[in-house]
């Protein structure tokens, strides 16, 4: 399936990707430092494993930064 | 309302010939009132622009003295100032590129005893802080007071900043609801920071705040604006407000504000590292 990560077109090769197995292969070592959005939905940080990523969904993965 | 002088025809030419400024604007900066929380990496840029600005009165927060180690990004303060008082040392800088703006420094940290008298004092806030205990305070804060704010947060070669007019907009809780456990939070001082990423954001965030009082050009609301140093790639994500949200949504469950625990980006300090 095609998705647009951050704003960039990618193929993706998994029958079944929840949001948990999309941070996993993007190497995101903290996926609590990332706010998850799917076609301008934020996805709950607990809701991670339970949710799917779809054919065309927009993911954007937005890191929190608190440095001021 | 209020007449130029001819000194600040002369000082603030290049706004009054601007259209979306002119007279009419530059006399709204004149009469305005900002806050800047946290006199750091972000506060640097953003006291300085604004101050240069003319914008009326600005409130500087931070409990914080100048370390040397903040010299790197921290432009509004000298090796000359290390231990001075950060809102002391500010001060001294803007008043020296403007002494018609008023400084009001605010020697504490923001907490849920403090941050709602004192942000209700200012039209606009500037979050220039390195937490996140005080950055979603004072999104709670300003979204409960109504007062429209500048978030801004930096790390390593990457900003991130959006601007809240509150129940209108999307805000910080929209997008990113809670803090993040505090143990996993890398700190600037552990994965570091370029000094001049501080100064990108800081100048836009300046810009925010002189556009609200102006009403020049559209602000950066409903959408969070990313940017990474490394490739000079700037994105816009598209944000909405969310009608879950714990304080602004529809049944908010945030009715007061209240203190997180605060887990700096600093070692041991806690202010605008």
């Amino acid at each position: 399936m095609e998705i647009r990560l951050n704003g960039e077109s990618r193929f993706i090769e998994a029958p079944h990707l929840t949001v948990a197995g999309l941070l996993e292969m993007e190497q995101v070592m903290s996926p609590e430092m990332v706010a998850v959005q799917i076609d301008g939905e934020i996805v709950h940080r607990c809701a991670y494993h339970d949710t799917v990523v779809g054919d065309s969904n927009q993911v954007d993965l937005l890191y929190f930064m608190a440095g001021g | 309302m209020l007449n130029l002088t001819d000194e600040q025809m002369d000082r603030y030419s290049r706004h009054l010939i601007l259209k979306e400024i002119g007279p009419e604007g530059q006399v709204k900066l004149l009469q305005s009132r900002v806050l800047v929380v946290g006199t750091g990496g972000l506060g640097s840029p953003v006291s300085l622009y604004l101050a240069a600005a003319g914008i009326g009165t600005i409130g500087l927060v931070d409990a914080d003295a100048v370390d040397i180690s903040n010299l790197q990004r921290q432009i509004v303060h000298t090796t000359a100032d290390i231990n001075r008082p950060k809102v002391e040392s500010a001060e001294a800088k803007l008043k020296a590129i403007n002494p018609e703006v008023k400084v009001e420094p605010w020697l504490l940290y923001l907490d849920a005893s403090n941050v709602d008298e004192i942000i209700r004092q200012y039209d606009f806030v500037v979050d220039g802080t390195d937490n996140f205990a005080t950055k979603f305070l004072i999104n709670d804060a300003c979204v409960l007071a109504d007062i429209p704010f500048s978030h801004g947060g930096i790390l390593r070669f990457d900003g991130q900043t959006m601007t809240v007019l509150p129940k209108k907009s999307a805000c910080y809780r929209c997008c990113f609801h809670e803090p993040p456990p505090a143990k996993s939070v890398p700190s600037c001082s552990q994965a570091g920071v370029l000094g001049a990423v501080a100064g990108m954001l800081g100048t836009i965030q300046a810009a925010e705040a002189i556009k609200f009082i102006t009403g020049a050009g559209t602000l950066l609301t409903d959408v969070l604006l990313t940017f990474d140093a490394k490739t000079m790639n700037f994105r816009r994500v598209n944000l909405r407000r969310r009608t879950d949200c714990p304080v602004c949504g529809d049944t908010p469950t945030i009715l007061k504000v209240r203190d997180f625990e605060r887990e700096s980006c600093g070692i041991q300090t806690n202010g605008s590292d």
